[in-house]
């Protein structure tokens, strides 16, 4: 599947919103953490599927009925071949949050109180709330994993505080942070997870849209990830599950064809993954994230990863050149994804990111949905550069040349008038 | 987008020094608003004598623009009467919501009037208003019919 050698400037011929100008600026997106941009391909997919071969899916006996379950159950086959996985454990859903709270409801069903489920101060909202409404419904108990000065999980402090024990029956944690792009490690909580008999949920999604991506050598039960961060559409997101275990949790969302016999007394369900899919589920998202996967996959999941690694070193060494930046989270690149969150001098980040949009550099300035984490390190919001496939070194010295700018706006530096 | 309509000199003035900060006693009631995208918190106390605004003390964290709001609203509301204080804010309001549209009247709203290239950036209309709608709460607080009309 692996082919064309990547070449970052052929990469952004294929993203029309690219070409955009903000103002008389070109765009320089740094957001892609937020959301990715998407390619022609993708935008020409999800075209192509609503002039062609609209129609609702499994119920459809008619020939677009039947085109349109070929496509969306072949856009599950994409999934799974693109995160190791086999298409009956990938259960499709609106997006990540749908994910972790179907995980949430029907894994912590079995949650009783004296149980104890583990997350991180480093978690999306995403992946904290759910949690807290399962230990509320439940009466289990909510623990966690802080954080070093580096932004990592502190894996001494757990285990001084016996943080994984016989009492654990769920660990959910991100793969990469969307805030510090710490990568957790994995492998030792895996089997510390293993070791007691809980069950690992990962937040996958800030790492499948980045690096290659094998389930089961992460040593996850359950996956959550979204397609819009992968260059996909908005409005879908996946749930993977190792199927004995998805078989084995009750349903989420009641309706359409997730049921095998409906009676008024009481009905029986189908198996999963349909058991997880209530109602017209999102087909052309999903003819459109198929789309998607192909695309990166033409390019490589590993040249991509390189690429982001060397691009998420330039622009750490560059911001390093900056005394006003305060970095939060790893300054060393090694086991780092791409998100790079940091405080500039004492501006607040929304004041950061309007004077960096006004050239055309789009960065987020908030808690981006990790508050805990910002308090974590003191501060109550950050600055977040995240980029892609699609970013160059050059987008980077222009947002450094944009911070300076800032600087030199808010006096912190002397102006250039 | 023009940077220097959002950010005038008034208002980054304001927001180095800041007017009336700090929390002062005796106050009537306090409240505390934030916002929830960025997590910047606000805590306003409010102090009435009859019917007019004695003292408006407050700690904020947050963006140039929330604090100058907040700066210069102190400013207009201590010593006026609450009534005309919460029709400030129903004004001020209109104006960021007003797209451009709605101008206010220097004569009585002073610095604020600054903040009407904020009404160009929707995204930060909410950083414009948190001090006011504080204020707004405090003051329904204190009589929940402040700033309805009579009849």
């Amino acid at each position: 599947m692996t082919g064309d050698r990547f070449e970052v400037e052929r990469v952004r011929r294929d993203f029309p919103i690219l070409r955009r100008r903000i103002g008389s600026a070109e765009l320089v997106y740094l957001d892609s953490a937020n959301t990715a941009q998407k390619p022609e391909a993708v935008i020409r997919a999800m075209a192509e599927h609503y002039r062609c071969h609209n129609a609702n899916v499994a119920r459809a006996m008619h020939t677009l009925g039947a085109e349109a379950t070929a496509a969306f159950e072949g856009a599950r086959q994409k999934v799974a071949a693109f995160i190791g996985a086999r298409p009956e454990e990938v259960v499709f859903t609106k997006n990540a949050s749908e994910a972790l709270n179907l995980a949430a409801h029907s894994l912590g069903a079995t949650l009783a109180p004296g149980d104890e489920v583990v997350i991180s101060v480093a978690e999306h909202h995403s992946n904290i709330v759910p949690w807290q409404l399962a230990c509320q419904r439940s009466g289990a108990r909510l623990r966690w994993f802080d954080l070093t000065e580096q932004g990592r999980l502190d894996l001494d402090q757990a285990a001084a505080e016996r943080l994984i024990n016989p009492r654990t029956k769920i660990v959910a944690v991100t793969w990469v942070s969307n805030v510090t792009g710490a990568v957790s490690p994995l492998t030792e909580i895996a089997a510390q997870a293993r070791a007691v008999g809980a069950k690992l949920v990962l937040d996958g999604s800030q790492g499948v849209p980045h690096r290659p991506c094998d389930v089961t050598a992460l040593g996850a039960d359950l996956m959550a990830f979204t397609g819009h961060k992968l260059a996909g559409p908005t409005g879908i997101g996946a749930l993977w599950g190792r199927y004995d275990l998805l078989e084995a949790m009750p349903p989420f969302l009641g309706g359409g064809e997730m049921i095998e016999i409906v009676r008024m007394e009481g009905s029986t369900y189908a198996r999963p993954p349909h058991r997880f899919e209530a109602g017209t589920p999102p087909i052309a998202q999903a003819v459109g994230l198929g789309a998607a996967i192909d695309y990166l996959t033409g390019w490589g999941m590993d040249a991509i990863a390189s690429h982001e690694a060397d691009l998420t070193a330039y622009a750490l060494a560059r911001l390093a050149e900056l005394p006003e930046v305060r970095l939060i989270g790893p300054a060393d690149p090694t086991d780092r994804g791409g998100a790079i969150a940091f405080t500039l001098a004492d501006l607040h980040p929304h004041d950061v990111m309007q004077v960096l949009d006004s050239y055309g550099v789009a960065v987020r300035g908030g808690h981006h949905c990790a508050r805990p984490l910002h308090q974590r390190f003191q501060v109550t919001a950050s600055v977040r550069v995240s980029s892609y496939l699609y970013t160059t070194r050059s987008e980077i010295d222009r947002l450094i040349e944009a911070l300076i700018a800032t600087l030199e706006f808010f006096r912190v530096r002397p102006g250039r008038k | 987008m023009d940077l220097e309509s959002l950010y005038q000199e008034i208002i980054l003035d304001h927001y180095r020094a800041k007017r009336h900060a700090g929390l002062r006693q005796p106050y009537d009631v306090e409240v505390t608003h934030v916002n929830p995208s960025c997590g910047d918190e606000l805590v306003l106390r409010l102090a009435l004598a009859g019917d007019r605004v004695a003292d408006l003390s407050y700690q904020a964290e947050g963006c140039s623009i929330s604090q100058a709001s907040t700066s210069v609203m102190s400013d207009l509301v201590i010593g006026r009467r609450l009534d005309e204080a919460v029709g400030l804010h129903d004004g001020f309001q209109a104006m960021l919501e007003g797209q451009g549209r709605v101008e206010l009247d220097e004569a009585v709203y002073g610095d604020a009037v600054a903040f009407h290239g904020v009404a160009q950036f929707p995204a930060r209309v909410k950083c414009a208003m948190l001090g006011w709608a504080a204020f707004r709460d405090a003051a329904w607080r204190c009589h929940p019919s402040a700033g309805e009309s009579d009849d």
